[in-house]
């Protein structure tokens, strides 16, 4: 009745890192980094909305973003710390999931004929693993956007309220769409991210469940609202 | 009831296999899915065709061995119940039925719709146990156990170890079945002494076989046959990370 050989017994733990390369802790990584990427983006939607306040507020706040715990802390040291962890963050993130769904690539080789009519959560391995991809490349682009200028109407040395006018102007609606769909996406990612990074911490209970949906889903709303606002409140033409 | 089963047929596990499509007729609404394959391969037989192999033993429910991915749904439509169980009723006349085994590279096709399964065995064997001096049966009020958790681990402990977890999960994963052994014995007081070893050996030996990963989606839950909690994996998870700090 053998069909194939039996896999080799795994060696017994051979110190706390390797645990981590263990399908359950590269799911720890996941969780974390992205416990780390949500609180940076709750801190992004808030300076965001600085821009409501006008163009004195919302420069100054992108001066105090590298000036912060001067004379203590030198110029831009926050901020660059800052840019190291996310982007050490936003590195091992991708890494186990990339090392997840080769692993569940290889664990199903045969497809099945008959499509399910969706259980539970089809749409989350979507969301998640292709989401993924289109989030990064709109990483990217915001990045060269918003940040370096390079691909921004006012270049790299314009003051951040005029780059963001320029930017989601209304001959440019397409950037704005952009965006939108984006930051939608990315809610949707956090959507399940969040219940899962629950359950992949070990604090998930049947009792609990509905309490994290709600919270993971008004987390992600609220996110999705506060972020959209901006792009889409300049297009309209009510912040110039 | 007349019906159309879209089969998968192997010859055996180097065959490369194909779907194949019968006609059956004189289906009664009261007979299982089983039974309804035994009347197709009474007629195959006498036709001196090979008939469709397909794993069964019970056939009440409770044994674990039947499987059948019934039109991309591990044990067929209805919820918590396995394919012994399910019930021509719940198809109507004309219908086409797609019948596929496990998909998993962990539960390779022996022959037609029967897969091996040996390696949920071998992940039992890697910690799904707890060493005990054997002996006369001990007093039954010398260990308490608190009744929430007796609940939970018994809730756990009836996992039949059939696969249909693995067979529903987008990644191929074993999880909830390795998480409903880690639970059932983490919460009784006899599983304490070797319970981080075994959510340690356990995890291993579930990904050397080649499952995948869990991704949270739930799928496992919606299609287990015996509804194993979802929280049994976060147990799992809460163990194995307890385990990794030391």
């Amino acid at each position: 009745m053998a069909t194939r050989p039996r896999p080799k017994t795994p060696s017994p733990a051979a110190g706390p890192l390797k645990r981590y390369r263990s399908s359950v802790g590269k799911k720890a990584v996941m969780a974390v980094t992205g416990a780390i990427l949500v609180l940076f983006l709750i801190a992004h939607a808030i300076g965001n909305l600085k821009v409501f306040l006008g163009r004195q507020d919302f420069n100054h706040y992108s001066h105090w973003l590298r000036s912060v715990g001067e004379p203590a802390i030198p110029h831009r040291v926050f901020l660059t710390a800052l840019e190291v962890v996310l982007t050490v963050a936003v590195l091992l993130h991708v890494w186990a999931a990339v090392s997840l769904a080769r692993q569940a690539r290889r664990a199903r080789p045969v497809r099945y004929a008959a499509r399910p009519k969706a259980h539970e959560h089809r749409y989350a391995t979507h969301v998640m693993r292709y989401g993924g991809i289109v989030i990064v490349l709109f990483v990217i682009w915001h990045l060269l956007d918003l940040t370096f200028g390079a691909v921004n109407p006012k270049g790299g040395n314009a003051q951040p309220y005029d780059k963001v006018i320029a930017d989601f102007d209304p001959s440019r609606w397409y950037i704005t769409l952009f965006y939108v769909v984006a930051v939608i996406l990315v809610g949707l990612h956090l959507r399940h991210g969040l219940f899962s990074a629950v359950q992949t911490l070990g604090w998930g209970r049947q009792r609990r469940y509905p309490a994290v949906r709600v919270v993971a889903d008004v987390v992600a709303a609220l996110l999705v609202i506060g972020f959209v606002s901006v792009p889409v409140m300049v297009t309209i033409g009510v912040l110039k | 009831m007349k019906l159309t089963l879209k089969i998968w047929r192997q010859k055996n596990a180097a065959d490369e296999g194909r779907m194949a499509s019968y006609e059956v007729d004189d289906v009664s609404p009261d007979m299982s899915f089983l039974e309804m394959l035994d009347v197709l391969n009474e007629r195959l037989i006498l036709e001196g065709e090979d008939p469709v192999a397909f794993d069964h033993d019970c056939r009440e429910g409770i044994c674990g061995m039947c499987s059948l991915v019934i039109d991309g749904t591990p044990h067929g439509p209805e919820k918590a119940t396995t394919t012994c169980q399910l019930h021509m009723r719940k198809f109507k006349d004309g219908d086409v039925i797609t019948i596929e085994p496990w998909r998993a590279r962990a539960f390779p096709v022996v022959k037609d719709l029967v897969v091996d399964r040996s390696a949920f065995d071998r992940i039992i064997q890697a910690g799904g146990y707890v060493s005990a001096p054997t002996g006369s049966a001990p007093e039954a009020a010398a260990i308490p156990v608190p009744k929430a958790d007796a609940n939970d681990a018994f809730d756990a402990a009836t996992c039949i170890g059939c696969g249909a977890c693995v067979a529903a999960c987008p990644n191929a994963s074993a999880m909830l079945f390795t998480a409903a052994k880690i639970t059932h014995l983490g919460l009784l007081p006899q599983g304490q002494p070797e319970r981080y070893d075994r959510v340690v050996s356990m995890v291993d030996q579930m990904d050397a076989e080649g499952f995948g990963g869990c991704t949270n989606t739930g799928e496992c839950t919606a299609v287990c046959p015996k509804g194993i909690p979802f929280e049994t994996i976060s147990r799992l998870n809460a163990d194995l990370l307890k385990a990794s700090r030391g």
